[in-house]
C-alpha cells in the first residue's frame, strides 16, 4: 500500500525537500514501471487533457494546461518567446540627425518600439533584397524639429514652456504607405502600439529626420521581434499536511505560507489548520525554518499541471499568440515530415 | 565514422535533415542531424519517440552552442527501421499539437462567451 503510494508520488509529483528537489524528470516511459502501460495513447491523452482559461484581458492571459508533459509545455513557452514573428524596425535611413542622441543609439531605440501590425499579413523579406516591397515592408517617417517658444515667460526655466517639440514621442511617427497598403489597411491600424514612448529629447535648432523600414522577424534573430513581454509557466503547488495541526501551531503554519493558502477553522473549540488554496502559494519555503512544523508538511508540485502566464506587447492579443505558437510547432513537424517524404521518393 | 549519408541540403535551402549511420549497423540505429533546430523541437520529439515501446534508445544533443543543429539518435528494439519511428514521433507530436490547439481555442471561446453573458446580466 505504501509502496503503491510512493510510486504514485514518484510518477505524479515533483517533491520540494528541505535541501533539494526530488523526482524532477519525467520517468513514465514504457518499461520503467511494471504494471503501468505508459506507451503513447492519443485517446488516453485526449481524455485527460484540458485547458482552463483563468483570466484574460487585452494584454495578458493566464490559463492552465493539464495533462501534458514538460517537454511540450516548454516547447510552447520557448516558441512564444523566440519564434512567433512580429514586425519591427530594421533599417533606419537617417536624412538629418543633429540631436544629441547618436544615429546608432537612435536606430537601436527605434527597433525596440512595438509596431501594431498583424505579422500574418506580411511575408519575410528575401535575403539580399535591399529595397523591400509592399508585401514585406512597412515604412514610417519621423520628422521633428525643436524651436524656441516665442511666447514663453521671460524668467521661466521649465522646458515644456520654453521649447516647442523638445520631446520626441512615438506619436510623431507617421506611416508612409507603400504600393497598395493604403487600400489594404484602414486609417490608424498601422502605428506603434503606444504613442507615448519617449524616443529622444531635443533643444532648439536640433532636428531628427529619418525614414524607417519595418520587416518581419522572429525573437531568435533579435529580441525586438519577440511578441511577448514575457511568457512563463509554473507548476501547480501541492501542499499536504501529514498530521493534523491544531491550536497555536495552526496559526504558525498559516503564517509560513502565502496569504490564503492555509485556513484555520474552529472545530469543536480547537483551531484546526486546513489547506484551502495551494495555487496561491509562491513556495518561499519559510516552513523549513520552523523546526516543529517542517516534518508535518510535504511540499510538492503536480508534474503535469502548468499555469501559463502570457503577457503580450500589444501586437497581437495573447490568445492569438498562443495559437500561433502551437501552429509554429506543428509547422516544424510538418517540415521534417515533408523532408522525409522527399527522401523516400528518391 | 563513415557511413551512409543522405543529405538533401541544396544551395539555398536553409534547413535540412541528414541521417548518419555507422558502418556495419543496419537500419535500426540511426542518428538524425536536424539543422536550424534546438531544444524546442528536440526535447518534445525525444519525449514522443520515447513513449513508443519499440524504442530501445532515444536521445538528442546540441552539438555546440555556436552551431544551431541537433543530433537525435534512435535505436529500435526489434527490426523496425529507425526512420519509421522518427516519422511516427513527428506525426504523434503533430496530433498532440492539433488537439492542444483545438482544446485551447474552445476554452478561450468559452471564457469569452461566459464573460459576455456575465456583462449582459449585469445590465
Amino acid at each position: 500500500m505504501a509502496a503503491a503510494q510512493a510510486v504514485e508520488e514518484m510518477r505524479s509529483r515533483v517533491v520540494l525537500g528541505e535541501f533539494g528537489v526530488r523526482n524532477v524528470h519525467t520517468t513514465d516511459f514504457p518499461g520503467n514501471y511494471s504494471g503501468y502501460d505508459d506507451a503513447w495513447d492519443q485517446d488516453r491523452f485526449e481524455k485527460n487533457f484540458r485547458v482552463d482559461v483563468v483570466h484574460m484581458d487585452e494584454n495578458s492571459l493566464e490559463f492552465d494546461m493539464v495533462g501534458i508533459d514538460a517537454a511540450i509545455a516548454n516547447a510552447f513557452r520557448r516558441i512564444l518567446l523566440a519564434e512567433v514573428p512580429t514586425m519591427a524596425v530594421e533599417k533606419v535611413l537617417v536624412y538629418n540627425n543633429t540631436s544629441i542622441v547618436q544615429d546608432e543609439i537612435l536606430a537601436h531605440r527605434l527597433g525596440l518600439i512595438p509596431i501594431h501590425a498583424d505579422p500574418r499579413l506580411f511575408e519575410y523579406r528575401n535575403q539580399g533584397d535591399e529595397e523591400g516591397t509592399e508585401i514585406d515592408t512597412l515604412q514610417f517617417r519621423l520628422q521633428v524639429r525643436c524651436t524656441r517658444n516665442p511666447h514663453a515667460a521671460k524668467d521661466s526655466s521649465d522646458p515644456n514652456e520654453l521649447y516647442v517639440n523638445h520631446k520626441v514621442y512615438t506619436r510623431h511617427m507617421t506611416w508612409v504607405p507603400l504600393g497598395n497598403q493604403a487600400d489594404l489597411f484602414p486609417e490608424g491600424i498601422i502605428r506603434p502600439v503606444h504613442d507615448d514612448i519617449l524616443i529622444a529629447q531635443l533643444r532648439p535648432g536640433q532636428e531628427i529626420d529619418l525614414l524607417m523600414h519595418c520587416v518581419k522577424g522572429i525573437g531568435k534573430d533579435h529580441a525586438k521581434f519577440s511578441p511577448v513581454a514575457t511568457a512563463s509557466y509554473r507548476l501547480l503547488p501541492d501542499i499536504t499536511l501529514l498530521e493534523p495541526v491544531e491550536g497555536e501551531a495552526a496559526e504558525e503554519l498559516r503564517r509560513c505560507f502565502s496569504p490564503g493558502v492555509i485556513e484555520v477553522q474552529e472545530v469543536q473549540g480547537k483551531k484546526v489548520a486546513r489547506v484551502a488554496n495551494p495555487r496561491l502559494d509562491t513556495f518561499s519555503r519559510e516552513i523549513f525554518r520552523n523546526e516543529k512544523l517542517k516534518k508535518v508538511v510535504r511540499l510538492a508540485r503536480v508534474r503535469d499541471h502548468y499555469i501559463f502566464s502570457v503577457e503580450s506587447t500589444g501586437v497581437l492579443p495573447p490568445d492569438v499568440l498562443v495559437s500561433e505558437a502551437i501552429k509554429v510547432l506543428m509547422g516544424k513537424c510538418r517540415r521534417f515530415l515533408d523532408e522525409l517524404d522527399a527522401v523516400q521518393m528518391d | 565514422m563513415s557511413g551512409l549519408k543522405t543529405s538533401m541540403t541544396e544551395g539555398e535551402r536553409k534547413t535540412a535533415l541528414e541521417m548518419v549511420q555507422a558502418a556495419g549497423t543496419d537500419r535500426h540505429c540511426v542518428t538524425f542531424v536536424l539543422h536550424e533546430e534546438d531544444h524546442t523541437l528536440g526535447n518534445s520529439l525525444r519525449y514522443m519517440i520515447m513513449k513508443n515501446p519499440e524504442v530501445e534508445f532515444c536521445g538528442y544533443t546540441t552539438t555546440h552552442p555556436s552551431e544551431s543543429k541537433i543530433n537525435l539518435r534512435i535505436q529500435t528494439r526489434g527490426a523496425l527501421p529507425a526512420v519509421e519511428l522518427f516519422q511516427r514521433g513527428l506525426n504523434e507530436l503533430m496530433n498532440v499539437c492539433q488537439h492542444v490547439l483545438d482544446t485551447f481555442e474552445a476554452s478561450v471561446k468559452d471564457y469569452k462567451d461566459q464573460k459576455a453573458s456575465r456583462n449582459e446580466s449585469a445590465f
